[in-house]
């Protein structure tokens, strides 16, 4: 400050330590900024909580009127007991037909979201204390299908508590045993699935979202600008935008880890650390994507645009987290391929609900890991300390 | 760098294009060449759009030029930008403080950067904040600061450590009187007691007067180089005073002026009119006596600039249908008027009086008022109390019918961009309740008067500057109001801009419209018929521009300016009611 530079000649501070130094400044000036900016500790914090509660709980709403058939292929009491029952019950709008058949083609043509089997021997069997009821449940809904698997059976508790009342032995648990089967989600708790599944949300949205959001504000406001005229390196600024973004993400990822483990008691069957370590790669995808954005889009309004359709929307919605892959039509599934999300649900649905299936979850990760490295050098790349 | 032979900046034959939206094609900057020696302070002057932002970027190494040689600190900056960016401290015209961080911060944030030692910080950082007279701020956030005390913050992170050279891109543009006083005090000091290397780049003429060598640019072009003194000297022998008829205010005379074709350039002052002539000998019919005087850099300037651009065009116009003259009578009356923010008083029992047909002027610091006051006389803003009297209507009760009366020009531009210039002006002539064949006629009008025809069918956000804000005024002229308000018209306009405005505004004065103007630029009070300034909100001096004139210092070397004067009274009143210098802006 005082004194021309030949009268005091700045101290040269090796590279490397200059180097050290201007990123963390960075990561400070961003960490305070987080901090002290109410929107991203909105988008941080308290969006995952909230979805946290909303997948976790009030997805669980009540069904009612759920369409269902009821096969009945040999008219008896015990039967039409069970059928009085389903028909009573507001919570169901149940056709009664005679052949499986039948039902399977109003469940493909989803008129109906479940069948409830009642087999020709269902009443001998109940006399010998052992029916079997079969229920299929359409399971692209997984949260529906849960529910009217919980109402199935309890509604055929109540027939077989009729039963009971009218002196018929009941042996073991019941004269009834229900056997479900829900057809393309075998697993059919939504929360084993949601749970795990909002990690995947809460990442895409802190990592892309809201990173592409900040660096376009930086070039908005002209922050930047003046940033770029001081002697850090583009790079140096890419490194102090994706330490904090991964923080905060991670962040995100342990409140959903403890609320699967504590609020929804979701197994997880595979290793933590390798939890820890895909969901590590994945927030480097989305950050890696979100600064790519910002270093296309500068106007925060187009970068988050961009954002969310490119990114959140389709981890929503194609990454197999809400709707199942397989049920999609073929171009659709093609094009999943090109997700991130979609590989990244794969290993968690896997870690969680299966274990550390090595089958899995190498090839898995060496597709995001590759992704990683692409987004990377392209932003490396994009991003010049240029205003043209 | 002394031992350095190289000059500081050393630019040959720089062209760079731009491509606008639309895929048109635009020369920002068309072989420029120019010199900056080390040491002292040169200033890079000219209207909007002349390309000083452009050229100013490439040499921090944030464009790169599309023809040209350009070397900063005797680097080919094309080549090696980062070794310029590590030596020279660049200050944007929009500097981008992290409005979310302290003083303090911003400052640790870019000594970080420049790998600025704790020791030397312990040496430094005094000394900026004892410059800058933030040492009280220091924990407040940046957005909270005023106007001024951004820019000094923003100086004060380039100067972390002491740079090779100093650009800095208008930094005083939308910063009040004072504020650019303070500003100039420690640039000057730099160059003074440190011997730094500036590059100023500024629209302010009385400016570029103050540095040592200027670069005079248009329309990307150097129109010329030298010493202030050497432009200066291109308007001698033809500066002159004229003094107008007794009793009519100097702008109608220097509207006629500005009109003759004898005359470069005519602006009032002090209640008389400066002007320039095409040539030593050229005739002035307008039949007034001149005083010959020494030229002023901006003489000069203006001399080059109207050999260079085409603004022979008068801005003189009409509105159009004979307005109703009530000379005399009261146009708005404003007693007691007191705005409540909350606990924060906007406005503080101000009270005017504007009759019709005067220029009347309000001016300000930021954050004194001023559009407070303004949203209120238009009708956008009840006022807490007092009385406000528009058209003879009071506006506490009948704010409908004031409004038909008054057109209002606010600070932005308030126009629909991607609506053309046509398609605006239909949509405020149906705002206004025009139709049929009135409708047509005034948009007409507004056309001609404006000369807005040949851009009619061009998106209005894509119009420049000054187009823009001749399509705001026709907008807001439309339906033939009595009183027209316009807050901060000429903000970050160029002095060919500004001139344009006051004829126009001069012109629909003498045909009986009422102008209530809010401006930074101090000796456009000139224009005014009377004048008041606000501080605090408060006023705290009312009259004609020659009584305000009056609370000016004695100044040995220069007549007492309106600059002068206003700073005088500002700082007076601050000092007897000991209020802080500085308020957030809330």
């Amino acid at each position: 400050m005082s004194g021309n530079a030949p009268s005091s000649p700045a101290p040269e501070p090796s590279r490397h330590g200059g180097r050290v130094r201007r990123v963390r400044a960075l990561i400070v000036k961003e960490s305070r900024q987080i901090m002290r900016d109410p929107s991203s500790i909105a988008l941080g914090i308290v969006m995952p909580v909230m979805l946290i509660l909303l997948f976790g709980y009030a997805l669980s709403l009540d069904v009612r009127n759920a369409p269902i058939a009821l096969v009945i292929e040999q008219p008896s009491k015990m039967a039409s007991e069970v059928a009085a029952g389903f028909r009573l019950s507001p919570y169901f709008d149940a056709q009664t037909v005679t052949s499986m058949a039948a039902a399977e083609k109003l469940m493909l043509a989803h008129e109906v979201d479940g069948i409830v089997h009642l087999r020709g021997d269902f009443a001998r069997n109940v006399n010998d204390g052992d029916a079997i009821v079969q229920v299929l449940l359409h399971g692209t809904d997984a949260n529906t299908a849960r529910i009217i698997e919980r109402y199935v059976l309890g509604a055929i508790g109540m027939a077989s508590q009729r039963l009971r009342d009218e002196g018929i032995p009941v042996v073991g648990n019941g004269p009834v045993r229900l056997e479900s089967r829900i057809w393309y989600n075998e697993n059919g708790n939504s929360q084993y699935f949601l749970v795990p599944g909002l990690i995947v949300l809460i990442m895409t949205l802190t990592g892309a979202f809201l990173t592409a959001l900040v660096m376009a504000r930086e070039w908005e406001r002209g922050t930047l600008e003046a940033i770029f005229v001081t002697p850090v390196r583009a790079s140096e600024i890419l490194l102090g935008k994706i330490v904090p973004y991964f923080g905060l993400g991670m962040v995100g990822f342990a409140l959903c880890v403890v609320a699967a483990q504590v609020l929804f008691h979701v197994p997880l069957r595979g290793s933590f650390i390798v939890l820890t370590s895909v969901s590590m790669l994945y927030m480097l995808v989305s950050v890696g994507f979100g600064l790519f954005v910002s270093s296309v889009a500068k106007s925060q309004f187009v970068a988050s645009q961009i954002a969310l359709i490119a990114s959140f929307l389709p981890a929503m919605l194609l990454s197999g987290f809400l709707f199942d892959i397989r049920s999609m039509p073929v171009a659709l599934q093609i094009f999943t391929h090109i997700l991130p999300a979609r590989y990244f649900v794969t290993l968690l649905q896997t870690i969680f609900l299966a274990g550390d299936i090595w089958s899995v979850i190498l090839p898995a990760t060496a597709v995001l890991a590759l992704m990683a490295s692409l987004l990377f050098a392209a932003t490396l790349r994009a991003t010049r300390k240029k205003l043209a | 760098m002394t031992e350095n032979p190289r000059p500081a900046i050393e630019g040959h034959g720089i062209g760079k294009l731009f491509k606008r939206s639309g895929g048109e094609i635009v020369t920002a900057l068309d072989d420029v060449s120019l010199t900056v020696e080390h040491g002292g302070l040169a200033a890079l002057v000219g209207p909007d759009g002349a390309g000083k932002t452009t050229l100013i970027r490439l040499m921090a190494g944030l464009l790169t030029a599309d023809t040209g040689t350009l070397t900063v600190l005797g680097i080919d900056i094309a080549q090696d930008p980062q070794s310029v960016q590590d030596r020279i401290g660049y200050m944007p015209q929009k500097f981008g403080l992290y409005e979310d961080l302290s003083v303090q911060e911003n400052l640790d944030l870019y000594a970080d950067l420049h790998g600025v030692t704790v020791e030397e910080r312990k040496r430094t950082y005094p000394q900026l904040m004892d410059m800058t007279a933030l040492g009280p701020f220091a924990k407040r956030q940046a957005g909270r600061l005023s106007g001024g005390m951004k820019q000094k913050l923003g100086l004060a992170c380039t100067l972390v450590r002491a740079p090779d050279l100093l650009l800095l891109d208008e930094p005083t543009v939308g910063v009040d009187p004072l504020s650019r006083r303070e500003l100039w005090e420690i640039i000057l000091h730099l160059v003074r007691e440190q011997g730094l290397t500036v590059l100023i780049s500024t629209s302010y003429l009385d400016e570029a007067e103050r540095c040592a060598r200027t670069v005079v640019m248009h329309d990307g072009k150097v129109l010329a180089k030298g010493p202030p003194d050497s432009i200066t000297k291109i308007a001698a022998g033809r500066a002159f005073l004229a003094s107008p008829p007794d009793g009519q205010p100097a702008r109608q005379l220097q509207a006629r002026l500005l009109d003759d074709p004898g005359v470069t350039d005519a602006v009032p002052q002090g209640g008389r009119v400066r002007l320039v002539k095409t040539s030593a000998d050229a005739d002035v019919p307008a039949a007034v006596e001149l005083v010959a005087v020494e030229p002023r850099f901006e003489d000069g300037f203006m001399a080059l600039l109207h050999k260079a651009a085409d603004t022979g065009k008068s801005a003189s116009m009409s509105l159009g249908q004979t307005a109703k003259r009530h000379n005399g009578e009261t146009a708005v009356e404003v007693d007691n008027l007191v705005r409540k923010f909350g606990t924060f008083t906007a406005v503080d029992h101000v009270s005017f009086a504007v009759k019709t047909g005067e220029i009347f002027g309000l001016l300000g610091p930021n954050g004194a008022g001023k559009t407070t006051t303004f949203r209120m006389l238009c009708g956008l803003l009840p006022a807490s109390d007092g009385t406000l009297r528009v058209a003879g209507v009071d506006l506490r009760k009948a704010r409908a019918s004031a409004r038909q009366r008054v057109g209002y020009v606010a600070q932005k531009f308030s126009l629909y961009g991607q609506l053309s210039v046509i398609q605006n002006l239909e949509f405020f002539a149906g705002a206004y309740g025009l139709s049929g064949r009135r409708r047509k006629e005034r948009i007409a009008w507004a056309m001609e008067q404006f000369e807005l025809a040949e851009l009619a069918k061009l998106p209005s956000g894509q119009l420049p500057g000054g187009y823009r804000q001749r399509l705001a005024m026709a907008a807001a002229l439309l339906h033939e109001p009595e009183i027209l308000f316009l807050d901060e018209p000429t903000s970050g306009a160029d002095p060919l801009a500004r001139r344009e405005f006051w004829q126009r505004i001069t012109s629909l004065a003498e045909e009986g419209v009422t102008a209530i103007v809010t401006t930074h630029f101090m000796e456009e009070a000139e224009y005014c018929d009377r004048v008041i300034i606000l501080d605090a909100g408060q006023v705290l001096a009312q009259g004609t521009p020659a009584e305000i004139r009056a609370h000016a210092p004695e100044s040995e070397d220069h007549e007492p300016t309106m600059e002068d004067a206003f700073i005088a009274v500002v700082e007076e009143a601050r000092r007897e009611h000991g209020r802080p210098g500085e308020r957030s802006a809330a």
